[in-house]
């Protein structure tokens, strides 16, 4: 059985590392802020004993007063696994450090959430739209999206 | 004096008999080498996460049949695991058992014709894939016996599935699953000692083990890079716990690694199913669930082991009938993210060897 790690075993170490870095955490979910979410993601997968080497999936809903961008962790080696996520409350240009340097898988998903979402990824090459074509106005998974 | 070159690029796609669907790439060629290549996608987007917003719970089941059309039931079974974890539902045990039999089935079904497009992608055109197609006819057949359907099956509900099976499907499943493993044993025989088909597939398209975990990958894909990583060992699902199987993986992380693991998958899923008959309980097939579902305000990420891959649903209820937020884990999107790194540097003719070997299917990349 796949472990849901604790966010609390997390949290301290991630307090002591990064202080202020945590908005909140439940259950296996760490909420980050939006600029230290690349230095967490990066915590998270280098620490020993963490080791979170695979990532499932990264996805984001919008819940209108703030975007919410997750991302769905896992170690192979350990068998356990956490969701980290962070919150963007601005709407008209939604940015968000890219973690592909740390998991390369993110790159097709990262892509697919900027062109449905709109939600920017900075320091990666290649950001464009990946289903829609380029001429394409608005952001279709977005609440307030009107064909 | 030396000779001006330049690069090229070539186009494969979208209408291309090797790309299984609309898909497209974008080479960058120096002479017969890749340099570079970009896969084109969208060509089939229909956009099912937004549409099944608008639709309640049980309504979205049909989306998921539409996915990866070659596996629609392990599809369904992936969001009915996702909804029935959202709503704290128990599907009664018979129904977990057909799940079982059924998500096994196509498994089957669908390393069929991965393998036999894999071959026909090789050069070995049209032959072997009917073939694998005689025998998911036999499949098709045990489904349709079912549910009456083919290929959109919507057979699996939440709480529980559509229908019970007939009499007569029992002794069809065991004739099916007697003969399989000697269908594929001899199919194995023919083209694992096959000169060509070893030189073709051997030491191609390698991805080292690091790089399977880094891009994600799932499935075959993953397991014949090394990694030892089944959802249905490392984090159980429905009732895997009860049966006795294997992971299969491979040591190099080849094209003919990816073929080998499919051929032992399927001989590991026949043995699930024989396990499976043995051990069908009778009883109910579905649980009582309220005719309007409406699962309580949360979140949930439920996740199974298709035949591609992990297929996963993230789902965000906010307590209405309708989904507030409809995700799913793409296996086969997320296995291309792998495609460019196995591609650069290999000859423009091993490209469809490799392309085929990750099998996507182009309904779910795009979806």
């Amino acid at each position: 059985m796949t472990t849901a790690l604790a966010a609390t075993e997390i949290t301290p170490k991630l307090e002591a590392t990064l202080p202020g870095c945590i908005v909140e955490s439940n259950g296996n979910t760490v909420v980050v802020k939006a600029e230290s979410l690349h230095q967490v993601a990066s915590f998270l997968k280098t620490t020993a004993g963490l080791d979170f080497n695979y990532l499932n999936y990264i996805t984001a809903v919008d819940y209108q007063t703030n975007f919410e961008v997750v991302y769905y962790l896992t170690s192979i080696e350990h068998n356990h696994d956490i969701i980290l996520k962070t919150r963007l409350i601005d709407r008209e240009k939604p940015a968000l450090a890219s973690v592909v340097d740390l998991w390369k898988g993110a790159d097709f998903q990262e892509r697919e959430i900027y062109d449905l979402f709109g939600i920017s990824f900075t320091d990666r090459p290649n950001l464009k739209r990946i289903f829609l074509w380029d001429g394409f106005q608005g952001y279709p998974l977005r609440k307030d999206f009107k064909p | 004096m030396a000779l001006k070159t330049e690069t090229f690029i070539l186009n494969a796609g979208p209408q291309h008999p090797s790309t299984h669907g609309v898909f497209r790439m974008r080479m960058t060629l120096d002479g017969e080498v890749i340099q570079d290549v970009e896969p084109v996608f969208g060509y089939l987007h229909r956009g099912v996460e937004k549409l099944a917003e608008g639709l309640a719970y049980p309504q979205d089941i049909v989306f998921t049949d539409r996915l990866d059309y070659l596996a629609s039931m392990t599809n369904n079974q992936a969001y009915v695991v996702a909804v029935e974890k959202l709503a704290g539902i128990q599907a009664p045990e018979r129904a977990e058992y057909l799940r079982v039999i059924m998500a096994e089935l196509m498994r089957i079904s669908s390393h069929l014709m991965a393998v036999g497009f894999l071959l026909n992608d090789l050069g070995a055109f049209m032959t072997p894939l009917l073939y694998m197609y005689r025998e998911r006819e036999k499949i098709l057949d045990l489904f349709d016996m079912v549910c009456g359907q083919r290929l959109t099956y919507n057979y699996m509900r939440i709480g529980g599935v559509s229908q019970d099976i007939p009499e007569e499907f029992i002794p069809a499943l065991n004739k099916f699953i007697d003969s399989l493993p000697g269908f594929i044993k001899e199919y194995d025989q023919l083209l694992a000692t096959n000169e060509i088909l070893l030189v073709r597939t051997k030491n191609v398209g390698i991805l080292s083990k690091e790089s399977a975990i880094n891009y994600s990958t799932a499935g075959p894909v993953l397991r014949a890079s090394g990694v030892k990583w089944d959802i249905r060992k490392a984090d159980p699902y429905s009732v895997y716990n009860r049966f006795n199987f294997e992971i299969p993986t491979g040591t190099k992380g080849d094209v003919y690694d990816r073929y080998r693991v499919r051929i032992e998958e399927m001989i590991q899923s026949s043995s699930i199913i024989k396990q499976a008959i043995a051990q069908l309980p009778s009883g109910e097939i579905q649980t009582k669930i309220p005719r309007i579902l409406r699962p309580p305000k949360g979140e949930v990420y439920g996740h199974i082991e298709g035949p591609k891959g992990e297929i996963g649903f993230y789902l965000v209820s906010d307590g209405s009938a309708n989904p507030y937020r409809w995700h799913m884990r793409p296996p086969s999107l997320i296995n291309l993210t792998a495609l460019r790194e196995m591609l650069i540097g290999v000859k423009i003719a091993d490209a469809m060897a490799i392309f085929g070997s990750i099998d996507i299917c182009v309904g779910e990349v795009d979806r």
